[in-house]
């Protein structure tokens, strides 16, 4: 075993349009590597866990970077630093979701360079699959995680199947809340996804936590209008207050009416192999006004159906809990 | 007593360097024709090396040479090798391969190909103890009494110890003092508990790189170490040269905590390799690597059962520990864990059993208060149950056990230097407004709690025995030569005040030279166990009384009189019957050369290390030498002893806690340099605070691996994780055996933060006990939603 720490000869495309860069992924057929902010990139490459042979920058399609404001809400360039969406006065104004969501990425280092396209596009962190082991995820027939021993406190206890691992994100769970649509183009053609689409489980792909394929760039990032300016709360649950990945976050968007609920969202993060949609919640607090009394009383739908594995039954009453303070503020 | 420097604060030479990026740490250094050597290591947590097949590794182009166990310094078990054929551990070097750049040799790798054939492992030391259960190596799985032994229980003493109960099965090692059966009957409240703390890694910033080069003869070596001149005889014995032919330079240290004090074995790799190529050779480690090669503390699992009289004084202890050695380590923290238990709360009998176990898992070596802080972590909330259960605040009980100048330690309970611990904890007391603050205990603030903790730290803090060496030449200038390394204390550079203390001198006249073995320094101290600051203190005291001497006598003989009839000030040597009389230090100097002799080190004492004795002939005839062997007298242990006070504010829905505020109060003599002594207070709490809820060291027990390789993994707190600032004070009362008052500081600065942390979320939750380290946050949800714990009882590497 080697314990790699040198980028292997590779080389480096720095297209200048979303078209080309779609050709060139497509040209390469899975050699090449699609290269955001790097911060995911890096690691793979560096530890050799993962090859390629080329790596198309999209940093170079000055297209891709900045926030603008459209018919139906707001649009964020997949290439906008995860920096800029956290502060970003259009953003915190009315998608204040995800700005704290995008601020509470890792840290300042990693926000400066680390993008949103990036970041909803990031591989799991299982540290099995980290290693290079040859599980399902990296193409094997094992998961290790998953074993009568396995070591598995930051794995997923919703949604599984073979696979355990979770989405890292923290600002997917808030798109997913927001009703984001993603945007992706794969040569001429463009096409529209729900960010609840947009993350895939085991169960639907096994070796893929998002719908891009071969040629396919995340472009954009759109917030529709109609959740802009809702009432909110985001709080992610993690070792550290800096530098690390959810234990259990939560993104919770609500619109009101007097003091009733009208619609809601809340969505956890790091329970599962997505963004996990509580709709069982959202169900039950329509009408319902935001408070101790509700908190409590739905709180308990949050984990229905968690499987916890050997150490993360810590998950479950924390999403419960994370519930509750959602429901109150 | 007033000092012209100690106690003042000053800035150490080497900052400039540290700030600028002029500093030249290990893999800074580069040298023509340099090639790069990179690690093969183990994928296995045991194995055999079979074969290996390195022929079309070695065939590519730039790929410059192989280095294997065969051409090494064979060590013994469980002694750590350089490179292995039988790996003990996941990460284990087998082998280094040499390329003109550090790509290529990743690269040749890859191509080498290892036949492994598997060998039995073990990631926790009670498996290993089971009936037929896995032993880390062939020759055993305990190693005490410096031997390597094959130990099995039967089912019923692990299932005993498992479930917290006395354990029966025989200790590897044992020691006791006083009548354990009359304290236990004279104690109003027994405790019983088993706890378990975590084995994690040092994570040393810099990775121990290392270039070497042959010249002349000599091997020369860079490397990131704590100690200076200590390395010197160990990695010359470990080259297998005269330690005259080593040129051994470290004159940064990123970072060691424990894991660089000596030659450690990845020091010595790249001087075989560079002898065997004919090439200068930079190993270069990564952080990945310094993870497997770069140790880390020994785990405890144990069983602790304690006697509090109706007062409150400590009547009896008995303390059972099995070790985790990893695979290699010789397991001095358990005794060290009975030491600070003897002294710290000085029951009137004691027990110490320890069974040290050999696992598979990472090397295992000194971290910051080896034994010490792990106990730490254990006894003071056991302390605070005690003082619960009995009505006496915890400040008090703490003060009513605490250590005087007239305590004693260790199995044969002997003296100690000096001691002031009940004023630290009174001083502290009022300082952080203990009695108000106490009432805010358990205070809810919305789905927060509030908790209030006491902590104390303990560490032998002093050696003695060493060398000094000062000289002063004829352009006036005093020259402070400093075997001590630069492992980011400034003790390097603290400790010399001593002598300028004593020469009465200004400091910009002083010029410390330290970093290289070819800088001409004496023989020093291991940069470790703080230490440092009583033992240099003392060595650079007795080389500057040995320089003023002859100056007294130079003067004598030069203008008259006795030399009794001298003394020195502004840089001069002065008859105290008629200042007029005087002779400048640069005049005294060039006398020195002219006189020779043991003046200008032509001759020295006999009893100077030769690591000394090399310096001194180095530098004959050059000035006036001051050169000793300290041999002052010391009467006992030197304590270093700290108080911590912690206020956190822990909510029950995240399991997460916050530290609002911390005090530390030293107990460790004289301050010297009080920023450097700011430094390590705050440094040491925070690595305090990463022990009681951080840092976390994970293996898979199926296949042996380890699942923190990365600081994202380990955890160690971030600049959010502690106060934005933190208070500090030290009582400042002299010790007497040290002769400018100082003892040492460093590691009990963390065990008393680790405890005042873990006291303060048992105070938050009413007393609950969690007998482990670390208390993340997963621990503290499970605790509260009454699901119970996650991992088996004592299991160890899995948090």
């Amino acid at each position: 075993m080697a314990a790699h720490d040198v980028m292997p000869d590779i080389e480096l495309f720095q297209p200048v349009t979303v078209e080309d860069a779609s050709a060139i992924a497509r040209r390469l057929e899975g050699r090449g590597w699609v290269l955001a902010g790097g911060q995911d990139t890096y690691g793979w490459l560096k530890d050799r866990a993962k090859t390629a042979t080329a790596m198309i920058d999209l940093g170079t399609i000055e297209a891709l970077s900045g926030i603008e404001e459209t018919a139906d809400g707001v649009r964020i360039g997949a290439m906008t630093t995860l920096r800029t969406v956290s502060r970003d006065p259009l953003i915190r104004e009315r998608y204040a979701l995800l700005a704290e969501a995008a601020g509470k990425v890792a840290s300042p280092q990693i926000r400066n360079q680390g993008t949103l396209g990036g970041n909803v596009a990031q591989d799991t962190r299982c540290w099995y699959y980290r290693r290079g082991l040859s599980c399902y995820r990296a193409g094997g027939n094992i998961c290790y995680a998953d074993s009568p021993e396995g070591m598995n406190r930051e794995h997923a206890i919703l949604g599984a199947s073979r696979c355990v691992a979770v989405s890292p994100s923290d600002t997917g769970t808030a798109l997913v809340a927001l009703d984001a649509v993603m945007v992706i183009q794969n040569g001429g053609s463009v096409r529209r996804v729900p960010a609840a689409k947009f993350f895939v489980g085991p169960a639907v792909n096994i070796t893929h936590m998002t719908v891009l394929r071969e040629g396919d760039i995340l472009t954009a990032i759109e917030l529709p209008a109609a959740w802009a300016g809702a009432e909110h709360y985001f709080e992610k649950v993690a070792d550290r207050d800096v530098w690390d990945f959810a234990l259990v976050s939560i993104a919770a968007a609500f619109r009101t009416s007097g003091n009733a609920i009208e619609d809601a969202r809340l969505v956890c993060g790091a329970v599962s192999c997505v963004p996990h949609r509580l709709n069982a919640v959202e169900r039950a607090v329509i009408g319902r006004p935001r408070s101790e009394e509700t908190a409590e009383s739905v709180a308990g739908l949050a984990s229905q159906g968690a499987k916890p594995l050997n150490f993360n039954h810590f998950k479950a009453p924390l999403m419960e809990n994370l519930v509750k303070r959602a429901l109150r503020s | 007593m007033s000092y012209l420097h100690i106690g003042k604060n000053f800035t150490p030479p080497d900052i400039y360097g540290k700030v600028t990026g002029r500093a030249k740490y290990a893999e800074d250094y580069a040298v023509d024709g340099m090639v790069h050597a990179r690690l093969l290591t183990s994928p296995m947590p045991h194995a055999r090396v079979k074969n290996i097949d390195a022929s079309e590794a070695m065939a590519m182009e730039g790929v410059v040479g192989i280095l294997t166990a065969e051409d090494v310094y064979p060590t013994e078990a469980p002694a750590p090798a350089l490179l292995t054929n039988e790996p003990v551990f996941v990460g284990d070097p087998i082998l280094a391969v040499a390329a003109v750049d550090e790509k290529t040799a990743e690269n040749a790798l890859a191509k080498i190909r290892l036949d492994l054939e598997p060998l039995p492992f073990t990631v926790d030391p009670v498996d290993s103890l089971r009936p037929n259960g896995p032993s880390a190596r062939p020759e055993g799985n305990v190693f005490s009494e410096r031997e390597m032994k094959a130990v099995s229980w039967s089912a019923d003493d692990v299932e005993r110890f498992v479930t917290g109960r006395e354990p029966t099965a025989p200790a590897a090692m044992e020691w006791s003092y006083g009548d354990l059966e009359a304290g236990f009957d004279n104690a109003e409240v027994i405790l019983e508990e088993s706890f378990v703390t975590t084995g994690y890694a040092h994570m040393s910033m810099e990775p121990r790189s290392v270039l070497s080069y042959w010249q002349n003869g000599k091997c020369h070596v860079h490397g990131s170490t704590q100690s200076q001149s200590f390395i010197v005889p160990f990695l010359a014995r470990m080259l297998n040269i005269e330690q005259a032919d080593l040129v051994f330079v470290a004159e940064y240290c990123g970072g060691g905590f424990g894991s660089k004090i000596g030659a450690y074995p990845v020091l010595a790799i790249p001087g075989y390799f560079s002898r065997k190529i004919g090439r200068p050779v930079m190993l270069r480690i990564t952080r990945e690597e310094e993870y497997y090669v770069g140790s880390a503390r020994v785990g405890f699992q144990g069983w602790i059962k304690a006697g509090f009289t109706r007062e409150g004084r400590v009547s009896a202890v008995d303390l059972y520990i099995v070790q985790d050695l990893g695979p290699n380590s010789t397991g001095g923290d358990a005794s060290s864990a009975g030491g600070a238990v003897s002294i710290l709360y000085q029951p009137d009998a004691m027990r110490l059993r320890d069974v040290p176990v050999l696992t598979n898992t990472t090397p295992r070596g000194a971290q910051r208060g080896p034994g010490q802080n792990q106990i730490a972590a254990v006894f003071e909330p056991l302390l605070d149950k005690a003082a619960g259960e009995l009505g006496i605040d915890p400040v008090e009980i703490r003060r009513l056990n605490a250590p005087d100048s007239n305590t004693t330690i260790n199995a044969d309970q002997g003296p100690i230097t000096s001691a002031y611990m009940e004023q630290a904890l009174v001083k502290g007391a009022e300082l952080f407004n203990w009695s108000e603050r106490i009432r805010r205990s358990g205070q809810r603030n919305g789905s927060k709690v509030t908790g209030i903790g006491v902590g104390q730290g303990y560490h032998s803090a002093g050696a003695h025995g060493f060398d000094g060496l000062v000289r002063l030449t004829p352009d006036g200038r005093i020259h402070l030569h400093s075997g001590v390394g630069n492992l980011g204390t400034y003790s390097y550079a603290a400790t010399t005040r001593a002598a300028a203390e004593v020469l009465k001198c200004n400091w910009e006249s002083c010029i410390i030279h330290r970093g290289s073995s070819d800088a001409h320094l004496p023989w020093s101290s291991y940069q470790a166990g703080s230490n440092t600051t009583f033992t240099h203190t003392r060595a650079n005291y007795v080389a500057a009384s040995d320089l003023l001497q002859k100056m007294k006598r130079i003067a004598a003989g030069e203008l008259g009189g006795e030399p009794e009839q001298y003394d020195v000030a502004d840089e001069r040597v002065f008859d105290t019957a008629n200042a007029a009389r005087s002779l400048t230090y640069a005049e005294v100097a060039a006398k020195a050369i002219e006189l020779g002799g043991e003046f200008s080190g032509e001759t020295y004492p006999e009893d100077i290390h030769e690591v000394t004795q090399r310096a001194v002939q180095a530098m004959a005839g050059s000035g006036l030498i001051g050169v000793a062997k300290d041999t002052l007298p010391v009467r006992g242990t030197v304590p270093g002893l700290t108080v911590g006070f912690a206020e956190i504010e822990l909510d029950l829905e995240t399991g997460k806690h916050e530290i609002v505020d911390f005090l530390a109060v030293a107990d460790c003599g004289t301050v010297v340099h009080p920023l450097g002594l700011a430094g390590q207070l705050r440094g040491g709490a925070v690595w305090g605070f990463g022990m009681a809820s951080l840092e976390r060291h994970v293996y898979d027990p199926q296949n042996g691996l380890p699942a923190n390789v990365g600081y994202y993994q380990t955890k160690p707190p971030s600049y959010l994780d502690v106060p934005s600032s933190m208070e500090w004070a030290a009582l400042d009362i002299a010790d007497p055996d040290n002769p400018v008052g100082a003892r040492g500081v460093g590691e009990p600065a963390m065990g008393s933060a680790t405890a005042a942390v873990m006291c303060a979320l048992s105070n938050a939750l009413g007393g609950h006990l969690f007998n482990r380290t670390p208390v993340t946050p997963d621990v503290v949800l499970n605790h509260l939603s009454g699901q119970g714990q996650s991992a088996a009882p004592l299991a160890i590497n899995t948090f």
